[in-house]
């Protein structure tokens, strides 16, 4: 072992180490886990692909034949040939409607409180942890409050199992997305535009009415669409407060009818009731039916991602 | 304000009466508005204690350990719905996780801000699909072109596993979307430390970023796995096992959750009537479905508040 010069190691290890400074040698592990991570994502990609492909296939019978009429059809589990989904789009408007009427107040009003009044306090802190909560619990599990609430105890005021116990039950259910979406807006509204108008003398109540409420509008409104479409998705909770399933022979009341004495049916539950049916041509009409409702949801998201993008205020 | 003389007094600067009684009316109304989601917690718990309870109360025993789940003979088998549960859930968790964080890791950390600003709003779809639809995927294509492929048609029209897979597929937007969060939680320094010392985007990613985000990552785990059993609609629509099903540990063969199990109490022909026992059973399960979800659910929302804290 003979002590190196540094004349002659010197040069070679310079030269090596200037090799492995700027050497362009290709990262062959980070390929192999980018492309992995690539593949995660392009395999999810491709479900949302072969869900959409599917469902146009499979209901490619009725789309190519008979749209209007199945647009307009009522509800019917004997014969697929003249099944339609008349009623339940009818019925998830009306529950769209009752969930806008009672949920959109009720949250944005919850989120005012917990992001202008409440502050830090014990309560305040309390009603965010259940709001939290209240997010987290299963849809079904409204299924029953609705059940023994709307359609049991308030009986005498929704009329039973009646479409106004149904649009109850799923404004509860979307009420803790509403209020978290609204709250976030809010929190977003920079503190110097409520002192703007605090300055001038404007009491709270018409800070937030002239000052706050506008600037958070867009991110409230993104909330509330999202809410809906939620909303328009849904069945379980539903199936408990007297969504109608079986034969389908009812639901064909006016809308008033279906306010005082119930039959209701909505999108989500008309598919559930059509993918028990069995044979193909009731797949086909299951797969119209899904597609309508995948549409009419994606669009109601695009709309909500829309306005996001198009009203999105940088402070 | 101003009196005709132009004279200022203090009182002038007083809030008008009619004023300060508009802003504690609003007050009012919004905290009414606040508690009222109270409210509803108070009365879910209570629903459902008050008729479990009962339910614990008056079935016997034996009864919640037999053969099956078959409520209208009075066969309340609890493990049956709980193994369904956890096979559906676990299914699913094998689509989800791997799927779920792969897309996390590499929205976060690989891809172009460009890309990035496309594809997430495309993943969001994914979470927007209705459970319905997802469900009547599971019976049209998941099982008859996967499952069935899979095990080579040993599989039912109506299986577990193929309801697991959907049930998977639901969850993938969730544990992208909580994952990804605590990934770009992770401050940029961290990563700077981790190139500046000669590391590669993969050590980065791995050695650095990932253990730094683990507690939100955990979070969203959690967050999916509350998710999954939870829902309801796509083992309703493809597990089959409608009216009950007998206890059985194959995923290939028709099964019921906690969740579908109630759905079943509640509609059609297996309509129960608004008392006894079968429908006493509809708030028992849903009582044990509410505490799972809730402690699941309190663990991760924890976690998650944990990564906001930490950077």
């Amino acid at each position: 072992m003979s002590i190196a010069t540094p004349d002659r190691f010197g040069a070679q290890s310079a030269a090596s180490l200037t090799e492995r400074l700027t050497g362009a040698r290709r990262d062959v592990r980070g390929r192999i886990v980018e492309w992995i991570l690539l593949s995660a994502l392009g395999l999810s990609l491709l479900i949302l692909v072969a869900l959409v492909v599917n469902l146009v296939d499979r209901a490619w019978p009725v789309l190519d034949g008979r749209l209007g009429d199945f647009l307009s059809s009522g509800l019917d589990a004997s014969n697929a040939a003249e099944a339609g989904v008349w009623q339940a789009i009818r019925g998830t408007l009306t529950l769209a409607i009752i969930v806008a009427i009672v949920a959109f107040p009720l949250g944005i009003a919850c989120a005012i409180y917990l992001e202008e009044y409440a502050g830090q306090s014990r309560i305040a802190r309390l009603i965010r942890i259940n709001v939290r909560n209240l997010a987290g619990v299963p849809s079904i599990v409204y299924g029953i409050l609705g059940l023994t609430i709307f359609v049991k105890f308030a009986g005498g005021l929704t009329g039973g199992r009646t479409v106004i116990a149904g649009g109850l039950t799923l404004a509860t259910l979307v009420l803790p997305v509403v209020i978290i979406t609204a709250s976030e807006a809010l929190r977003a509204v920079p503190q110097s535009i409520r002192e703007g108008a605090l300055g001038v003398g404007a009491t709270k109540w018409e800070a937030v009415r002239s000052h706050v409420l506008p600037s958070a509008a867009p991110g409230i409104l993104t909330g509330t669409v999202l809410a809906l479409s939620r909303a328009a998705g849904e069945a379980a909770p539903l199936l408990l407060v007297g969504g109608i399933t079986g034969l389908l022979r009812t639901g064909n009341q006016s809308i008033w009818q279906q306010i005082t004495e119930g039959g209701f049916t909505s999108m989500p539950v008309a598919i559930f009731s059509y993918a028990r049916q069995t044979g193909a041509d009731f797949q086909a009409v299951t797969g119209a039916a899904s597609l309508i409702l995948l549409v009419l949801v994606i669009i109601i998201n695009g709309l909500a991602i829309w306005l996001r993008n198009r009203f999105e205020s940088r402070w | 304000m101003s009196s005709d003389t132009n004279r200022w007094e203090i009182g002038s600067l007083r809030l008008a009466p009619a004023r300060r009684r508009a802003d504690t009316r609003m007050r009012l109304i919004f905290s009414a508005a606040a508690v009222a989601t109270l409210a509803i917690s108070i009365l879910i718990i209570y629903t459902l204690v008050k008729d479990a309870w009962g339910f614990f109360i008056d079935v016997p025993k034996g009864d919640l350990w037999n053969i099956g789940w078959f409520p209208r003979r009075g066969i309340f088998d609890i493990k049956t719905l709980i193994l369904g549960t956890l096979m559906v859930t676990g299914i699913a968790m094998l689509i989800a996780v791997p799927l779920g964080l792969g897309v996390a890791i590499y929205l976060s950390e690989f891809a172009a801000p460009r890309v990035r600003r496309v594809l997430k709003p495309i993943i969001e779809v994914l979470a927007g699909i209705p459970s319905v639809v997802l469900g009547y995927f599971a019976i049209s294509f998941i099982n008859p072109n996967i499952i069935t492929a899979l095990v080579g048609g040993s599989n039912k029209a109506f299986n577990v596993a193929a309801a697991g897979v959907a049930v998977g597929i639901l969850t993938i937007p969730i544990i992208a979307s909580v994952s990804e969060d605590a990934l770009r939680a992770v401050p940029m320094a961290l990563r700077e430390a981790s190139y500046g010392l000669g590391a590669r985007r993969v050590s980065t990613t791995f050695r650095v970023v990932f253990p730094a985000a683990i507690s939100g990552i955990v979070a969203a785990l959690i967050l999916g796995i509350s998710r999954a059993i939870g829902e309801t609609m796509v083992v309703a629509i493809a597990a089959g096992a409608v009216g009950g099903g007998l206890f059985s540990t194959d995923p290939f063969q028709p099964g019921q959750t906690m969740t579908a199990a109630m759905a079943a109490l509640g509609f059609g022909s297996d309509q129960v009537a608004g008392s006894g026992l079968a429908f006493q059973s509809l708030f028992f399960i849903g009582f044990l479905l509410f505490v799972i979800t809730l402690v699941l659910n309190m663990i991760g929302d924890r976690l998650v508040r944990k990564v906001r804290e930490e950077y």
